[in-house]
This record gives C-alpha cells, structure tokens and sequence, in this order.
C-alpha cells in the first residue's frame, strides 16, 4: 500500500497537516489529517507524539486527500495530541491492517452494530452503505453511553434520512426524546426479510460485541456473515512486537477486522 | 576439515579474529549472579579468549546482539528524525546449536512477519557471523533433541570444542567456511578432519503435541500458574526466542526539545503488555498468560511459520524463582490434547468448538 510520503524505515513517521478539528464531546475530536493514498475504513495509523510515544487510532473517514482520525483523550499520547495540536501537525505512520471489504455489504440486507468509540472504524462502512442504492436495507444501530457522549452528529443525522438509523444511549437524563437502552435490544426487532442471508458488522467494546453477536445469532445470522473488528494494544503496527498477537494470529496484520468465523477462535 | 589448537594457539585465533571482528560470547561473571556469591554467564564482547565461558550453559541467549534489551531507534529534533548510528564492524556470535536454531525463529519475525522487514534488525543481523560451541553433553533441564535442535548443519563459519587432554586443554574446530583458514594457520593450528559435538540425549523430555485443541486452551491445569506463577517475566527475557518490545520515548532533561525513540524488550507475563487506553486488558491472569506463552512456543508460531519457536534449551526452568518447569508444562499439555482428542474419537469425531 503506497502512503502519501514514504520512508524507507517503516518506523519513521511522516509529518502530517491538521486540515480541520471537529470536537464531538470534551473528550472526544476528530482531526482531518493531509493524506494521500490508499486506506480503508477498519485501518489504523500510529500517531507519534515525540516524548509521549504513539497510539493506534482507527480512520474514522476517508476523502481524496486526507483521512478522519477519531482521537480519544484518554493516555499520555492522546492527551498530549489535545493541548497541543493548535496550528500544527501530527506525525503518523500507516495505514496499517486489513480494513473493511465495503463490498461485501453491497447486495442485501446489511447490520452494522457500533457502541461508543467503536463506530469510529465503521463509520466509513456506514457512510458507504447509505449512498447505496438499496441504502432501504441497510441498518445501523449506533449505541453511546449518553446523549453527551453521541459522537459524528452530523453524520447521525443525515445517515438517519438514508437508510434505517436507531440510535440509541445507554442512560440519558429524564426528558430524554430518544431510545433509551443497550444497543443489544434493538437486534430482535430488526424488520429483516431473512436474517439468514443478511450481513452484520459490530464493533464496539468487548462485552458489547459479545452480547451483540448472542443476539444476532439468535436472529438467525450465519457466523460467517458477520465481521468483526478487534482493538489490541499495537505498538508497531508491523507485525514484530508482538502485544497484539493473539494465538498465530497478528491483529495488526490479519486484523483488526476478521470474519467471526475466524474471529471466535481467537481467544486472549 | 578442521583444526586442532593449543590453549596458546586459541588465545593467538580469538587475538587475530578480534582485530577483524567484533566477538560477541558467552562470559562467565564472578559473584553476578541472582544471589550472593553465585555467578552468571552473559554475553558480552570480549577481547581475548580467556574471557570465552565455552564449558557452561550461558544465563541469557545471544539475541542481544540483534535486540539489545534497550535499542535506540533513532533521535527527534524538533521536526528532523536522524536513525541512530551503529558500529558497522562484521560481529563473531558464539553459540549453541538451540541458539542457532532460535536465530531462525528471529528471522521469522523481524524478516517474514508481515510484510515489511524490520530495518533495525536486519542491519544488525547483516553484520552476524556464528561459531558454533559444540555440545558433548546436555545440561540440566536441555530438552534439545525432542525440539528437533540438537543438530546443526550449516549457518555457522567454524565450530568449537574443548576438551581436558591430560595437563592440557585442547581446542577443535570443525571450519565449513575456507575463508577463516587463514587464521587457523596464522594461530599454528594442526589440520584435522573435526566434527562438532551435540547432543544426542536429553536427561530432561518433552512430549509436544501434534495439535493442541481448542479445549485444552480452557483446561484448569492453567489454574495452577494464576497461584505459582508472579509475573516477573524473567522466561521471557532468558529466552532466545522471545522477541516482544515496546516502544519508549526518552527526552534530554537539559533539552526538552532533543530526545530518542527507543525499543525495549518486552515480557508477555508481566503487568500491562496488553493494556489499551482507557484501562482495557486482556489476559488478567497468570495463568492465561502462561498459556499464551506457552502455546505460542510450541503450537501457535509453527501455524504461521511451519516449526515451533521453542528450541529446548531450558534457560526458563533454570531462571524462574518459583521452579515453574515449562517443560512440565508442555507434557501437561500434551496429556491434556491427548485426552481431548480420545474423547471427540470416542464420539465419532464430531467436531468439537
């Protein structure tokens, strides 16, 4: 995969402009990075921030020149991108992993599950199924801990008038309008024509995935029609330090996004 | 073909070798070990070949010298990133055969794993010749033969055994490689068709399992490790397979604005290898993480690369401070996957998950 800038030292990152600041939550921005080349969304980068280290972050959106990174502040890297990334750029190495095959949702009924900082990597898939033709048989259940916590607010709402958006919170404080609940039960009223063939995509904290997949299976998908996607620890990104290998399988390589057929296998 | 030299005439080889290359050997350290007046052999350079420990098994592996413990990558300045310089002389390695076939198991990560090769590694591995020291007998907790690494045919320039010959030490070197004739004749080297020695068995056995069945990765004899097991991550890092690091930054205290990026070794047992941001972590427990450990030594990395990573040289059960025996463990293992695979005979093969 050719990025904008190469180096012949894969561990040397490349300076990167900041084009646009989007802040979601207090803790939550996404930063439109100048990018070249090709990436899929379920990719990740490394951002390096000298003297703090780097930190895998999912591409959160794709366009010709340049890719969305969704960054949490949440350790001594992302905490150190958020004070101090005014005017600047950042430095980062990637794409890295396999990513999203966006045409295998292409035809059918397709479900994409995504809690919290989980529909970052699936946000291009969202994207992507509701400029479809049969956008009408494309679902997206998007769950956040609270209506403060809801991130791409603009997307929600124009994915909502494309294809069939059920955006949901965990809590939310009394008066709230909308769904109320996990994402999880929302799966067995899906109005799907047969859930046998149809596709699903989750992403999401582990015991969401967890829960969500139960449901899912219990709808009448096939394990082979769902896809996952992993978060390990990759401080890499290139397969050689090995803390994000589980089993023989290297998530920054094989992964992040496995097929659950393959994906349930895989045990820490 | 080969040679045999003196004591003399060893100390003449390693003096005219050492002014071509830098040697890299086991080093028998006086009163360095874990505890009082104990010693511990470790690589180190050296200059002559007194310093050479050639009768014990060495403490830790020689992959220091294509992982120092802690490698500086390269340095920031500002927006500039320079690699960090290295001593480009060709480099001598003295090892044993497991060694040797551990080199391989490096390889497979730092130059197959994925598609891109580790430029730190390869640059330093460019710079590796070895000498093999032979092995007349197996040490306490070797397992060598039933790994398969026992033996080795090629990938080492010469050869080297010592044996006491009445008063004497006498020195033999089986030499595949003509061109360090040279410095045979030059130390007053006597020809001699020499092969090395190895090891032909093991006090220590292992029987390692073909496959090992998903249901064994669930058995409670992981349990036991969760209690015994303290996460020190000594195994790891006596181990010559064990190639995990993380990534460091370092700044200068007198310039903020001047610092390093440094890779440094990493242990699968110890606290916070998986942790991701936000406090999530995989594998809490002791035992699990022995489990991973071990199974990726003797199953999970020959999936991916077609030969187990481990090399039966035993370092882990010499090291460990709570007499965990890994090969213990790979038998435990391998009684385990036996029993799985009776059971799911005994129901007609029915696919287990």
């Amino acid at each position: 995969m050719n990025t904008a800038v190469t180096n012949a030292n894969p561990y040397i990152p490349f300076p990167s402009e900041i084009l646009d600041v989007v802040k979601h939550t207090q803790k939550e921005y996404t930063f439109r990075m100048k990018f070249e080349g090709e990436v899929r969304p379920g990719q990740f980068f490394e951002v390096s921030v000298p003297k703090f280290g780097e930190a895998p972050i999912s591409v959160s959106g794709i366009g010709k020149d340049y890719v969305d990174l969704t960054i949490r502040r949440v350790g001594r890297v992302t905490n150190e991108v958020f004070e101090h990334y005014k005017g600047q750029s950042l430095l980062l190495r990637g794409p890295y992993g396999n990513g999203f095959d966006i045409d295998l949702y292409k035809e059918g009924e397709t479900v994409v599950v995504a809690g919290g900082t989980g529909v970052s990597p699936v946000r291009g898939v969202i994207e992507a199924l509701s400029t479809m033709d049969n956008a009408k048989d494309k679902y997206a259940i998007a769950g956040f801990r609270s209506p403060d916590d809801m991130l791409f607010r603009d997307d929600l709402a124009r994915w909502k008038d494309r294809l069939n958006l059920i955006l949901t919170v965990d809590r939310a404080p009394e008066g709230y309008e909308g769904n109320v609940g996990l994402v999880t039960k929302f799966i067995a009223d899906l109005p799907l024509r047969d859930p046998s063939s149809a596709k699903a995509v989750v992403v999401g904290p582990p015991p969401m995935m967890k829960f969500t997949i139960i449901e899912l299976q219990k709808k009448g998908f096939k394990d082979e029609n769902i896809t996952v996607s992993y978060e390990r620890k990759m401080c890499c990104g290139l397969g050689k330090c090995g803390h994000c290998r589980v089993n023989s399988t290297y998530i920054c390589l094989d992964g992040p996004v496995f097929n659950y057929t393959e994906g349930k296998l895989l045990m820490d | 073909m080969g040679y045999v030299l003196t004591q003399s005439g060893f100390s003449e080889l390693v003096k005219s070798l050492e002014s071509q290359y830098r040697i890299f050997a086991p080093v028998l350290k006086k009163g360095a070990g874990r505890h009082l007046d104990t010693d511990v052999v470790l690589y180190d350079f050296v200059k002559s070949a007194e310093e050479i420990e050639l009768e014990h098994k060495s403490d830790y592996a020689f992959k220091e010298a294509l992982l120092p413990m802690s490698e500086t990558l390269f340095f920031f300045t500002e927006q500039q990133t320079k690699e960090a310089d290295l001593d480009e002389r060709p480099v001598l390695v003295f090892l044993r055969s497991c060694d040797l076939h551990a080199l391989k198991r490096l390889d497979d990560i730092y130059l197959r794993n994925g598609k891109e090769i580790d430029p730190f590694y390869k640059r330093r591995r460019d710079l590796l010749h070895f000498v093999l020291i032979g092995c007349p007998h197996a040490f306490e907790n070797c397992f060598c033969v039933d790994m398969g690494s026992n033996l080795t045919k090629d990938g080492y320039v010469f050869s080297i055994d010592s044996a006491e010959e009445g008063e004497d030490t006498v020195y033999r070197f089986e030499v595949p490689d003509a061109s360090f004739n040279t410095f045979f004749e030059g130390a007053g080297g006597t020809k001699a068709d020499v092969q090395h020695t190895y090891v032909t068995e093991t006090k220590t056995r292992v029987r390692v399992p073909e496959e090992v069945p998903q249901a064994v990765m669930k058995d409670a004899l992981w349990d036991e490790y969760t209690q015994r097991c303290i996460g020190c991550g000594r195994c790891n890092f006596v181990c010559p397979t064990c190639t995990c690091f993380t990534m460091q930054d370092v700044y200068y205290t007198d310039n903020g604005r001047v610092g390093e990026r440094r890779r440094v070794e990493a242990s699968c047992m110890v606290d916070g290898f998986t942790n991701v941001a936000g406090g999530g972590q995989y594998r809490k427990t002791k035992g699990e993480r022995m489990r991973f450990k071990v199974l990726h030594k003797i199953s999970d990395h020959k999936k991916r690369f077609g030969e187990n990573m481990c090399v039966g040289c035993g370092r882990c059960d010499d090291v460990c401070p709570e007499y965990i025996s890994y090969s213990h463990i790979i038998n435990k293992v391998y009684d385990a996957s036996e029993k799985v695979l009776q059971a799911k005979n005994a129901e007609g093969g029915e696919e287990n998950e």
